[in-house]
């Protein structure tokens, strides 16, 4: 159980996707300006990660591996997310109308998002496990999550200040991430 | 419509330069400009993908049908990036090891996909090639001077070579996360004031 709680922590705050990893920071920049569209993001990115780091993992086990198939990971695996975005989508729109509703307009983004195809790919080259696999999609997309909503948290405080103008929008948000992830360095010693 | 091919070349050097004036494709901007034998190693896998498949999305845009358009980009840009997988791991292996999972993950970098929905789907071959070459060619030099900076002073070296004293202290902070994000940051603000008229 404590091997779950460390491996948790560590994907979510050590190394942190986002401020650590480097991956997934065109929607962390262009999503962030307002709270509403950056919890639509997190929320949208844990559920489809999730679901395309399972599967993923099984198309490399059962599909790619025994076939010796491996130099076509990267083909497959976008087309596996790509139509498993659309696969949401579509069900979410019949099913669930009201969680459709909320993340509905951020499903498509994520197929270019590459956080999710960045994920799949750690999991195949760490030789995770099923269960590991599960573990590290749900870490990541949480830690993916937090520093999303924390950032759209100071980025609304922003728009209060007065910042020169060639610092203006992204180039002060680019900064403004820069010292996030320096605060994230404190939890290097952690694990 | 009526730019000439020249032009579509050279917009990509300066005019449009990702990923400053065209805020594109920030994660591998990011994450390779450690060193600058990544950054320009990863700038020739970019105009490579970027101009076969602005080159080959333009040939076939009048097959494509536009609802899956999108799909289609993708699986011509997956194409191109396997290609230069196996390339460089069978050419350059220590490059390819270094730069990981980035080279994969050109295939969601927006650059590609991005050119390919705005550019090669409406234009022709010659003019989507140059648009792709000129891109590329920018992008890489985008990595190649951030990475420069960031080498320089957060190493001392540039291409592995020292470049200051023995007695010289790197300083860190400009090879780690926090200092990529901070470097981009005032590499557009420095963009923004000399773009301005």
């Amino acid at each position: 159980m404590s091997d779950i709680f460390v491996m948790l922590i560590s994907f979510i705050l050590v190394n942190n996707i986002l401020l650590m990893q480097y991956l997934g920071n065109c929607p962390f920049l262009g999503t962030s300006k307002k709270m509403e569209t950056a919890t639509g993001m997190a929320m949208a990115v844990v559920f489809v990660l999730v679901l395309a780091g399972v599967i993923t993992w099984l198309t490399e086990a059962f599909i790619l591996k025994p076939l010796n198939l491996q130099y076509l990971r990267t083909m497959s695996f976008i087309v596996v997310i790509a139509s498993l975005v659309q696969f949401v989508e579509m069900f979410l729109k019949k099913s669930i109308p009201a969680l459709y509703a909320g993340l509905g307009i951020y499903l498509p983004l994520i197929t270019t998002n590459c956080a999710v195809l960045g994920v799949c790919l750690i999991n195949i080259k760490e030789d995770y496990n099923f269960f590991q696999t599960v573990i590290s999609s749900l870490g990541y997309s949480m830690g993916f999550g937090f520093a999303l909503i924390l950032f759209a948290g100071v980025r609304e405080r922003i728009l209060l200040a007065r910042v020169p103008k060639p610092l203006q929008d992204t180039s002060i948000g680019l900064v403004t991430a820069g010292l996030l992830s320096l605060s994230f360095f404190a939890f290097k010693g952690m694990v | 419509m009526a730019k000439s091919i020249a032009q579509e070349f050279t917009k990509g050097l300066w005019a449009e330069i990702p990923p400053f004036r065209l805020v594109l494709g920030l994660c591998p901007t990011l994450a390779v400009t450690k060193s600058v034998e990544n950054a320009v190693g990863m700038g020739i896998a970019v105009i490579f993908v970027l101009t076969c498949s602005n080159i080959l999305v333009a040939m076939l845009r009048k097959v494509i049908p536009s609802k899956v358009r999108i799909a289609c980009f993708i699986i011509v840009i997956a194409t191109f990036v396997t290609v230069v997988e196996l390339l460089m791991q069978a050419y350059t292996y220590s490059l390819f090891m270094k730069l990981g999972i980035f080279i994969p993950l050109i295939v969601v970098n927006c650059i590609p996909l991005g050119r390919a929905e705005a550019f090669a789907y409406k234009n022709g071959i010659m003019a989507s090639a140059a648009d792709g070459l000129g891109l590329g060619i920018g992008y890489a030099l985008s990595l190649s001077s951030l990475s420069a900076l960031r080498e320089v002073f957060g190493a001392g070296t540039f291409f592995g070579h020292a470049v200051f004293g023995p007695s010289f202290q790197p300083f860190s902070f400009m090879v780690e996360a926090p200092g990529a994000f901070v470097c981009l940051g005032l590499m557009l603000c420095i963009m923004n004031v000399l773009g301005k008229k």
